[in-house]
């Protein structure tokens, strides 16, 4: 499956400083949907580089981190259990606190 | 008769341009008079600095056109008078209106120069801190002849010599939860220019306890977010944010950098979205958020969660009320300060340690030895020491063996045994190092304590700072 996948607000530092990738994301045999909880899993093994504790927290992105999904909010589209489909644009955001 | 009328007409531009003197004349007394009138009222009855207390506007007397706005504020204003969906109406609200701008830094210069400027009758400022150089890129407000004085001073006194018409309140004190709900209160709408995780909770918190809409920015490097936050049934900063971020996210400008015009252009937005608000006009950014990402162009606006029933501030079922918010702990809630220091780690014992003078005395005698400096490269090329080898921490691991053989070449070159020295820019990392170090059997390896910081200080004056 095909995604864009999107780090910012210093969380693209965790990925070789590389803010969007283009991604193909294989689907397990198995499975016939893709969530953002699998998806998390995938980029926590194929795209972050270092610290991955300044990403996620058990299977869920940690406290501070904005998920977003086709520019919504995940809370509005269901969290971990998202179903993702072919071309959406999954961003992550850090909160920033500099003034 | 020609001669007549011509005789006539000079005669008529003279009276037109003596009429004009004396018009513009009278208008400069009264633009003095009604500055002074503001003064006196500013000064009583409570009119010292940080009282926060609104005294109506000397000019809001109905003006005999059906609105309260005087002949020099129709002038004033005037183009934005002219936008049919803004007009008297929203100008009116603005006059009426009261906006507290939390921090006068990056973000809270834009926000009160045009909050100023737009006619807002009474803007607050708070602000603990003064003004420094290293400010200056971003902090526009402020000019040079104030460095060293207070932030909320300077900026009071941009925001007056712009429009001496508007009441401009200076609270000269940093926003603790022992002050924040007698300060607040006073406004309507409040700014979050803040550069802290420990204020934002704070605030925001405030902001539900009293019921005020909140205008939130902040920005880093060169990306801002903006948003408003407890509007009109929309979530606040905990609903989005239930948890605090560990520490180590919380990246600050001082040490990670910030293209100056960023938190210009979100603290440009914050005014935008605080008038919108005290106007009454268009939808304010509420539910959504904005994401500017300077260096690729692009802004992103992004719908948010809701009110969140849940939320320990604004829930449905929360207890959370004016005397919880006066006990809360933010700085222990988030494991930061609210008016952060550079951190101070003590990690080493005193003889893996040396302080600046001791290593310059190390210098002087010509003592073989070698230094290692663990900042970032792009930290190495603003200023270094002499003879200094920039092995940043995080490759510190990997590029042992250039240690191993800067030491040895030391070694028989000079016929001793040769020390090992780190330094950083302020002296943490290079304790962090030096623990590494003796780990990996580099048992002599010393911290310079303070850092560059330190060395600049105690050693060289001359030596750049940043």
């Amino acid at each position: 499956m095909q995604l864009t996948v999107e780090f910012g607000g210093g969380l693209e530092l965790l990925c070789n400083s590389v803010k969007i990738h283009n991604v193909n994301v294989e689907l397990q045999k198995a499975a016939e949907k893709l969530t953002m909880k699998d998806l998390l899993a995938w980029i926590r093994t194929n795209l972050i580089k270092e610290r991955p504790e300044m990403f996620m927290k058990g299977d869920s992105v940690r406290p501070g981190v904005l998920a977003l999904v086709n520019d919504c909010d995940w809370e509005l589209t269901g969290q971990l259990d998202t179903t993702l489909e072919e071309k959406d644009v999954v961003v992550f955001i850090s909160t920033l606190h500099g003034g | 008769m020609a001669a007549a009328d011509g005789g006539e007409v000079s005669a008529i531009l003279r009276d037109l341009e003596s009429l004009k003197a004396s018009k513009s004349e009278i208008e400069l007394r009264i633009s003095a008079l009604e500055a002074r009138l503001q003064e006196i009222n500013l000064q009583q009855p409570n009119g010292a600095v940080s009282n926060g207390s609104c005294a109506p506007l000397p000019s809001s007397v109905d003006s005999g056109y059906g609105h309260d706005l005087s002949p020099q504020m129709i002038y004033r204003y005037s183009r934005q008078l002219l936008l049919p969906s803004f007009g008297v109406q929203a100008q009116s609200k603005l006059l009426k209106s009261s906006i507290l701008v939390v921090g006068a830094g990056g973000l809270g210069s834009p926000a009160l120069l045009y909050l100023a400027a737009c006619g807002v009758g009474h803007l607050g400022i708070i602000d603990h801190d003064v003004v420094e150089l290293n400010n200056m890129h971003r902090q526009i407000i402020h000019t040079e002849r104030f460095i060293g004085q207070p932030k909320v001073r300077s900026a009071a006194a941009a925001c007056r010599s712009i429009n001496s018409t508007i009441q401009v309140v200076e609270y000269q004190e940093p926003l603790r939860t022992s002050n924040a709900l007698e300060i607040m209160s006073k406004y309507d709408i409040i700014v979050d220019a803040t550069d802290n995780a420990p204020s934002r909770y704070m605030i925001s918190d405030c902001c539900v306890v009293l019921g005020k809409p909140l205008v939130s920015g902040a920005a880093l490097g060169f990306e801002g977010q903006l948003t408003v936050y407890n509007y009109n049934g929309g979530p606040c900063y905990r609903c989005l944010f239930p948890t605090p971020p560990p520490t180590t996210a919380c990246q600050r400008c001082s040490d990670s950098g910030v293209l100056g015009v960023v938190p210009g252009i979100i603290g440009c937005l914050q005014a935008l979205e605080a008038i919108k608000i005290a106007g009454e006009v268009g939808e304010p950014l509420s539910g959504r958020m904005l994401l500017l990402d300077s260096l690729s162009g692009r802004i992103r606006i992004v719908k948010i969660r809701g009110r969140s029933l849940q939320c320990v501030a604004c829930g449905e079922n929360t207890t959370f009320s004016k005397l919880q918010f006066r006990e809360f702990d933010y700085e222990n809630f988030t494991q930061s300060p609210l008016t952060p220091s550079p951190l101070k780690l003590n990690l080493l014992q005193a003889d893996s340690r040396i302080n600046t003078k001791e290593y310059k005395e190390k210098i002087d005698d010509g003592k073989a030895h070698v230094l290692i400096d663990v900042r970032p490269e792009h930290h190495f090329k603003i200023v270094s020491l002499p003879n200094s080898l920039n092995i940043p921490l995080p490759s510190l691991e990997a590029r042992l063996p250039e240690i191993s053989l800067a030491l040895k070449e030391n070694e028989e070159n000079r016929g001793v045994n040769s020390e090992l020295y780190v330094v950083c820019r302020r002296g943490n990392d290079s304790q962090r190092a030096v623990q590494s170090l003796h780990k990996l059997g580099f048992t002599s390896a010393r911290d310079i304590i303070g850092g560059l910081e330190a060395w600049a200080r105690d050693v060289d004056p001359n030596f750049p700072t940043y």
